[in-house]
C-alpha cells in the first residue's frame, strides 16, 4: 500500500483482516501498515467499521479475528491480552470513554503508567513521583489539578473525557496511537488543546491513526495518509487533500468507488 | 471470548480456613428440650437467675414461628438433629495459657491468631472461642490494669454476675425474635466487655470465633458495656471448616453505650459458604443490636460479609440519649448461590438523634444478596435525622440483588434521606483499564474496592487491608 520507500520498520502492519461480532461480518479484508512517524487518518461513515478496526487492535473481547494478522514491532499480536498490547505500546484513544465509580483518577492513571513502566524495564513510581510526572503532563492537556481526585471519567464534561486520554497518552508514551474520534464533541477550543496536546507527544518515533469524521481535526494535525472505510474494508487511499476533497463532495462520492487493491 | 477463556484459566482459591481440627471433644446428645438446657446451665455452673433466663426464652422460642419474610429460600433447619453443646475436652481448671491443648493454639496459628505469650498480636487483645467455649484470652492483666474487662462471658457470669444479670437481655430481649430467643435459650459462650468510665480501651479488643465440629450449632452471645465517657474498638472474626452439611450459627450481641461513651464494632464475617453447587455452608442467623442509652453517645457498626451460605443479620441502633448517633458500614459480597438478607435499623427515638447507614452489596455468580433496612422516627425524635446511601454491584448476568428500605416516621420535625443505585461491572469497564495495561484481576479488584471504599475507610487499618485481599479472593473467576 505505501508508495514510498521506507528506511525504517513497520510500527503496526493490519493484513487482510476480517472480524466478526456475534457471527456478524464488520471487518472484511483491512489492510494498513503504519511505519514511525506517520499520521494516518481513516475516515468514512458510521458502522462503516472504523471504530471496530481500533478496537480489535487494541483488544477487545467482543470481536474474533477470521482471517489475517495485526503485527505490531513485526510480532503478530492477534492473541495478546488487552493489557499486554498496552503494556508493550499500543495506545486507544476512547471515542466514549469510560466511567470507573469509586477508582480515583490519579490511581488509575498511576496502576496503569506503572504497568508500562515496568515492561520497559523502568522504575515504577510510588506515588509522590508519579504526581511530580503527571502535574507535568497536565500542563500538556491544561488540565486542572482536581481533576486527579475525582473518579475515573466519572461526570466529566464530554471535552475533560477527551483531555483525561490525552493525559493517558501523555503518561504512557505509546509507540503507536490510535485516537477513535477524539475530536466529536469538542469546542473549538477544547478541538485545540486536544490537538496541540497530540503534536507534543507524537514525534518521529511514534505513529498515529486518527478516526475521524471531519476535516477540521485534521487542519490542526495534518495527515500523511487518510483512508477511506466502507462496509468494512478501505476502498480509498490518498494523501491529505484526500480528505478536504471528501468534505467538499460527501461520502456519497465514495460510494461508487470499489476497493482499489 | 478472551475474558472469559481468561477466567476459566484463573485458578480458583479454595477456601483457606476449611480445615478441621482433630481434637477430642465432649458433645451432648442432639436435640432440645428443658433437660438438654439445664444440662447446658449445669455444665457451665450458672447462677439460678441464668437457668431461669434461658428456660423463660425456651418457653418463648417453643410458641414462636421461624421467620420466614426474608428473600432466602432454605430447606427448613431441623432443630432436634443440631447438637447444642460441644467442648474441646481440657482440663478441668486452666490457670495459664500453657495448659491449653497445643492442637488448639495450632489451629489459631493456623488462622492467624496466634495466642501464645510469645506470638500473640501486639496491639490487639484477643478472645478465641472454638465451638461453644472460650480457649483464651489474651491481655487480660494489662486491661484490668485499666479497669477493663474482657473476658468470655462464661467466666462474666462466674465473676461479674451482677452486670450480666443487669444488662443480659436488656438490648435483645429473648422474645426479640425466633433466632434470638433460641440463642437465649441454649448460648454456650462468647465474649464480655466492660469499659468503666472515662476510660480509653488501650487497645482495639477481638473475638474469633470457630466452628469446627460438623454437627452442632454455634451460639455465642456478646455482651459490651461502655460506661459514661469511655470508649472501645471491637473486632470480630468468624471462620468453620468445609462441611457438606449446614451448620447453624445464631449469635446474639448486645452493646450498650452511656453519656458521651462510644463503641465501635467492626466484623469481618468469613464463615463457609458451601462449594460452588450450594453444598454445606454456614446459615447464620444473627440479632445485633446496640442502645445508644446516654447523651452524645454512639455505637458504630462495620461489616464485611463474605461467607456463609445464607446470612440473616440486620446490626441496628436504638439512639435514646439526646444527640446520640448510630451508624452503619457495610459490605456483604454474596457468590456462587450465596444468599444474604442483611441490613440495619435505626430507631431515633430520643431528639436530636442522628444515623447513618451505607451499604454495598456485591452480588456474583448465581447469588442473591438484599439490603433490607427501617429507618423509624419515634414521636419524640425531634431534630433528628438520617442519611441512608445502598448501593449494588453486579457481577455477570445471574446473580440477583435487591433493595428493601422501610421508613417510619412519626415526628415531622425530622429528616430522613435515602440514595440507592445499582451497577454491574461491564465489559466495557474492563476493557478500558485492560487498554491501560492494567492486568483482569486488578481490574476487578480495582473496581470492586472503589465501590466499596465509603465502607473500608471505616474499618480498622489492619481490617481493610484483610477485606480487601478477601473480596479479591472471593471474587476470583466470577466475572466473565
Amino acid at each position: 500500500m505505501q508508495s514510498k520507500m521506507k528506511e525504517s520498520d513497520p510500527i503496526l502492519e493490519v493484513e487482510n483482516l476480517s472480524a466478526s461480532t456475534d457471527n456478524l461480518p464488520i471487518l472484511k479484508g483491512v489492510s494498513l501498515t503504519v511505519y514511525p512517524g506517520e499520521i494516518h487518518a481513516i475516515m468514512g461513515r458510521n458502522g462503516c467499521g472504523k471504530s471496530t478496526l481500533s478496537k480489535i487492535i487494541a483488544g477487545h473481547p467482543s470481536y474474533n479475528i477470521t482471517n489475517g494478522d495485526i503485527k505490531f514491532l513485526g510480532e503478530n499480536i492477534n492473541f495478546l491480552e488487552p493489557e499486554e498490547r498496552s503494556q508493550s505500546g499500543i495506545f486507544l484513544g476512547f471515542q466514549y470513554p469510560i466511567e470507573i465509580p469509586g477508582v480515583s483518577n490519579l490511581e488509575f492513571l498511576r496502576v496503569s503508567t506503572n504497568a508500562r513502566r515496568k515492561f520497559l524495564n523502568k522504575e515504577e513510581l510510588d506515588t509522590f513521583d508519579f504526581e511530580e510526572l503527571v502535574k507535568e503532563k497536565l500542563e500538556i492537556v491544561k488540565m486542572d489539578h482536581a481533576f486527579l481526585s475525582r473518579s475515573v471519567n466519572q461526570g466529566f464534561s464530554g471535552g475533560e473525557k477527551k483531555r483525561n486520554e490525552i493525559l493517558q497518552m501523555a503518561l504512557l508514551e505509546p509507540k503507536i496511537a490510535i485516537l477513535d474520534e477524539t475530536d466529536s464533541g469538542l469546542d473549538i477550543d477544547a478541538l485545540r488543546i486536544v490537538a496541540s496536546g497530540i503534536k507534543k507527544i507524537s514525534n518521529a518515533q511514534t505513529g498515529i491513526i486518527l478516526i475521524t469524521h471531519y476535516q477540521r481535526l485534521l487542519d490542526e494535525i495534518k495527515p500523511n495518509y487518510v483512508h477511506v472505510m466502507s462496509d468494512g474494508q478501505i476502498i480509498k487511499t490518498g494523501e491529505s487533500d484526500l480528505a478536504l476533497e471528501l468534505e467538499e463532495k460527501g461520502y456519497e462520492w465514495t460510494d461508487n468507488f470499489v476497493k482499489d487493491t | 471470548m478472551v475474558n472469559e477463556n481468561l477466567v476459566k484459566d484463573v485458578v480458583k482459591e479454595p477456601y483457606k480456613y476449611g480445615f478441621v481440627t482433630d481434637i477430642e471433644t465432649e458433645k451432648i446428645e442432639k436435640g432440645l428440650n428443658e433437660d438438654i438446657i439445664k444440662l447446658i446451665s449445669q455444665k457451665k455452673e450458672e447462677p439460678k437467675f441464668l437457668l431461669d433466663f434461658r428456660l423463660k426464652a425456651f418457653k418463648r422460642w417453643q410458641k414462636m414461628k421461624e421467620p420466614d419474610w426474608a428473600a432466602l429460600g432454605y430447606e427448613k433447619i431441623d432443630y432436634q438433629d443440631i447438637i447444642y453443646y460441644s467442648a474441646p475436652k481440657q482440663k478441668e481448671k486452666i490457670s495459664s495459657l500453657d495448659e491449653v491443648d497445643p492442637k488448639l493454639l495450632e489451629t489459631f496459628d493456623k488462622l492467624g491468631i496466634p495466642l501464645t505469650e510469645q506470638k500473640k498480636l501486639t496491639n490487639v487483645a484477643v478472645d478465641a472461642v472454638f465451638d461453644s467455649v472460650s480457649i483464651a484470652t489474651t491481655f487480660k492483666e494489662e486491661l484490668a490494669e485499666h479497669g477493663v474487662i474482657f473476658c468470655s462471658i462464661s467466666e462474666a457470669v462466674k465473676n461479674h454476675a451482677d452486670l450480666i444479670e443487669k444488662y443480659l437481655g436488656t438490648v435483645v430481649p429473648a422474645s426479640d425474635n425466633y433466632f434470638a430467643a433460641l440463642n437465649s435459650a441454649v448460648f454456650s459462650d462468647g465474649s464480655f466487655v466492660y469499659i468503666p468510665k472515662g476510660v480509653t480501651c488501650p487497645m482495639d479488643l477481638s473475638s474469633y470465633f470457630r466452628i469446627n465440629s460438623g454437627d452442632s450449632g454455634q451460639f455465642e452471645r456478646t455482651l459490651i458495656i461502655a460506661e459514661e465517657s469511655s470508649s472501645v474498638s471491637y473486632l470480630e472474626g468468624c471462620t468453620a471448616p468445609m462441611f457438606d452439611t449446614n451448620t447453624l450459627h445464631a449469635a446474639v450481641v448486645e452493646l450498650i453505650a452511656l453519656d458521651d461513651a462510644s463503641i465501635k464494632y467492626s466484623t469481618v464475617q468469613n464463615w463457609y459458604a458451601g462449594d460452588e453447587e450450594g453444598i454445606g455452608g454456614i446459615f447464620n442467623f444473627v440479632t445485633k443490636r446496640g442502645k445508644c442509652l446516654g447523651k452524645r453517645s454512639k455505637i458504630s457498626w462495620s461489616q464485611v460479609e463474605t461467607g456463609s451460605a445464607i446470612t440473616w443479620k440486620y446490626p441496628s441502633c436504638l439512639l435514646l440519649g439526646e444527640e446520640s448517633v448510630g451508624e452503619f458500614y457495610s459490605v456483604a459480597l454474596t457468590n456462587n448461590l450465596q444468599q444474604a438478607d442483611t441490613g440495619t435499623k435505626m430507631i431515633h427515638i430520643g431528639p436530636k438523634t442522628k444515623s447513618t447507614i451505607v451499604s454495598k452489596g456485591i452480588s456474583a455468580g448465581n447469588s442473591k444478596n438484599s439490603y433490607r433496612g427501617l429507618v423509624k422516627m419515634g414521636t419524640k425524635a425531634t431534630g433528628s435525622r438520617n442519611y441512608s446511601q445502598c448501593d449494588s454491584m453486579l457481577i455477570g448476568d445471574q446473580a440477583s440483588a435487591n433493595t428493601f428500605p422501610y421508613i417510619k416516621s412519626q415526628q415531622p420535625n425530622s429528616e430522613i434521606e435515602h440514595e440507592a443505585s445499582t451497577c454491574r461491572i461491564s465489559e466495557d469497564q474492563l476493557f478500558y483499564l485492560q487498554s491501560r495495561g492494567i492486568e483482569f484481576e486488578e481490574a476487578v479488584s480495582m473496581m470492586v474496592s472503589g465501590f466499596c471504599r465509603d465502607v473500608f475507610n471505616q474499618l480498622p487499618m489492619e481490617f481493610a487491608a484483610e477485606a480487601d485481599k478477601l473480596l479479591a479472593l472471593k471474587l476470583e473467576g466470577s466475572v466473565g
